[in-house]
């Protein structure tokens, strides 16, 4: 099986966030960025169906120069190559403009799957798989917590999370894109010889005009983020000053006299 | 003026309780342009719904699209009915519930259809940018501010408790059957399963003590399970918890897991995303403790604890002991 996967570099979740000067975004300055959660958990779902058929597994991620590093770790963890769209012209896009792009560098090769992560931590339309899908023709799933390959390889048993703690299972034909969600699986660790052999692995660099794109990235969007700021809170929290102890001490009073619950 | 359509959703013949919701936002944006809100309810036997809708809300009308195939959610069943529906009345936003079926199929509709795409808004407000919209970014530790550029129709999914059900204007309107075209299904569906089976219930839980990955570990569970022994507490926990490994599923909270309301919530390192604020925020006191005192779990805590939880927990601890010893 060929696959193609899709992954994001975002701000690590841990990070503290500062708002940018101009207040479009965060200032990435000495920001640490990690690949986004569920598309590690989609790269391991690829990983393991090309090691059970003796396929290949082809990183695709749309964004700066900084994700060599995201795309590099995905090589380490057993990806065969990567592609790196990477053009000033990407830059701003909205999902259908991000993933009419990485359909099109996709749909360059034959795929026999595509997994993307189900939702992007940073701006989480949790749209893009499925836009690709739709640029491709093919089918699609969102949220997938099981995957399975049917015989033949022409169909796919697919278990996907609803709401209320139930899973829907279905079929659907290949080639699909399946919109992988966390906990699917348990990702591997890179090993030191996987870093190794990442290092002859390719990075192959497309741009706007190699996939032929005029319009892409912000000219071809409809959403423009005007600004981000913190929310503003709808409750009056009262925060507990003081070392552990202290607080602790606070706040189990407070428990017993104001709030009555214990 | 403004035409704004709502897509509502519904299961077995049951309508999802953020449908409710999406017409609260339709009939609100519809006010702040100027315009109307009509409403769209499909399934394949669900006119009592359609009636129910037309019978509660102020709307211009409800459409009642009926199909064989529409009977299980599918996309390319939903899509391509709605397609029709949408191309024919051409309204200028098309507004849905940010469910789980929902986004599943909204983007195709939007590719279909040729518009754009904004999912999982909380608000608009208009002012000197115009119309803009809001919506969570970074796990909701920021909101982006949205504006909509270009022509041509916007298809956008409203977030849980963003528009509450209760401000929706109460009315009566007409139910109008649509024919629906030739449609198919993209999926061939086998059935429903439990996820790991509800074997805790912690909606009966009276006080939760819920981690999320903060905890760094299943080997530090340590002082989460003393506290909640001393305080005679269920324990909870965010996705990232559950997804590595340290605790079992059936403890999740959130949009995909447990929704609860016990007396007292305390939240150890868990950040406050949507979903799992949406299976919490019905809890009386939420106790949030976080060494991020930006951590948006802070917006619906009625106290907090800015500091390591491997400091805190143990302290909280031996508070509560003492407490209860006196
Ligand atoms: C479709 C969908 C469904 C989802 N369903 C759910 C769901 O049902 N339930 C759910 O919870 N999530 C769900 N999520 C995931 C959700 O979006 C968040 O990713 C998740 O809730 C984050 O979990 P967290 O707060 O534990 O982790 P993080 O966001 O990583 O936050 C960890 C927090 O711990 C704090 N911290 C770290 N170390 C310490 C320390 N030593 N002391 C104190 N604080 C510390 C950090 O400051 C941070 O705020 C879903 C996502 C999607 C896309
Ligand atoms: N810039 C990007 N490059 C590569 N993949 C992306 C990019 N943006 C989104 N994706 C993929 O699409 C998924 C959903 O992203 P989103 O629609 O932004 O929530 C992510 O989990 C990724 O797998």
């Amino acid at each position: 099986m060929k696959i193609a996967v899709c992954i994001k570099q975002v701000p690590d979740t841990e990070a503290r966030l500062r708002v940018a000067k101009d207040a479009r975004w965060v200032d990435e300055e000495d920001l640490p960025f990690v690949i986004n959660e569920s598309d590690e958990y989609a790269l391991e779902e690829a990983l393991r169906l090309a090691e059970k058929s003796g396929g290949e597994v082809v990183v695709f991620s749309l964004g700066p120069d900084r994700v060599r590093e995201a795309l590099r770790k995905t090589l380490a963890l057993g990806a065969s190559r990567s592609v790196l769209l990477r053009d000033d012209a990407f830059a701003g896009g909205d999902a259908l403009a991000n993933g009419k792009a990485l359909a099109v560098a996709i749909g360059r090769e034959p795929f026999d799957l595509v997994l993307t992560g189900s939702q992007s931590d940073d701006l989480g339309y949790g749209a893009t798989g499925s836009v690709i899908a739709g640029v491709l023709g093919w089918p699609h799933a969102w949220l997938v917590m099981g995957l399975t390959i049917d015989e033949g390889g022409a169909s796919a048993r697919v278990v996907r999370e609803m709401e209320s703690g139930k899973n829907e299972i279905f079929r659907v034909q290949l080639p699909a894109v399946i919109q992988v969600q966390a906990g699917i699986n348990h990702p591997r660790y890179a090993s030191l010889k996987g870093i190794m052999a990442a290092k002859k692995k390719e990075i192959a660099e497309v741009t706007a005009a190699d996939l032929g794109l005029s319009e892409t990235g912000a000219a071809a969007s409809r959403l423009e983020v005007l600004s981000v700021g913190a929310p503003e809170s709808g409750k009056a929290t009262q925060i507990l000053e003081g070392d552990a102890v202290t607080a602790a001490t606070k706040l189990v009073e407070l428990l017993q006299r104001e709030a009555r619950v214990m | 003026m403004a035409k704004v359509w709502v897509v509502l959703q519904q299961r077995e013949n049951k309508l999802h309780r953020m449908s409710w919701e999406a017409i609260a936002a339709g009939q609100a944006l519809a006010a702040e342009l100027g315009g109307t809100a009509e409403a769209v309810v499909l399934g394949s036997a669900v006119e009592t719904l359609a009636n129910e809708v037309a019978g509660r809300a102020a709307l211009a009308a409800v459409h009642l699209a009926e199909h064989p195939a529409l009977e299980s959610y599918t996309p390319g069943a939903y899509v391509g009915a709605l397609a029709d529906l949408l191309r024919e009345a051409s309204p200028d936003w098309v507004v849905f519930p940010h469910t789980y079926q929902t986004v599943d199929f909204m983007p195709r509709l939007a590719q279909e259809l040729g518009a754009g795409l904004l999912p999982e808004v909380i608000g608009f407000a208009s002012g000197a940018d115009g119309l803009v919209w809001k919506r969570p970014v970074l796990g909701g530790k920021l909101h982006a501010r949205v504006r909509v550029k270009g022509d041509g129709a916007v298809l956008l999914s409203v977030q849980s408790g963003a528009f509450s059900a209760d401000s929706m204007v109460a009315g009566t309107s007409a139910v109008k059957r649509s024919t629906v075209g030739a449609i198919a299904a993209d999926r061939e569906i086998l059935g429903t399963e439990d996820v790991g089976g509800d074997t805790v219930d912690l909606t009966k839980a009276d006080i939760i003590v819920a981690v999320g990955r903060g905890i760094g570990g299943a080997d530090k569970m340590g002082p989460v399970n003393d506290l909640a022994a001393a305080l005679g507490a269920e324990i909870g926990a965010s996705r990232p918890v559950i997804d590595n490994g340290w605790l079992p599923r059936d403890r999740q909270i959130g949009s995909s897991g447990q929704t609860v309301a016990p007396k007292l919530y305390i939240a150890a390192g868990i950040s406050g995303a949507i979903q799992h604020l949406v299976g919490m925020k019905g809890s009386t006191i939420v106790v949030a403790i976080n060494k991020d005192a930006g951590a948006p779990i802070f917006g619906v805590a009625s106290y907090g604890i800015v500091g390591d939880l491997h400091e805190v927990l143990p302290a909280l601890t031996a508070a509560v002991r003492a407490a209860k010893s006196n």
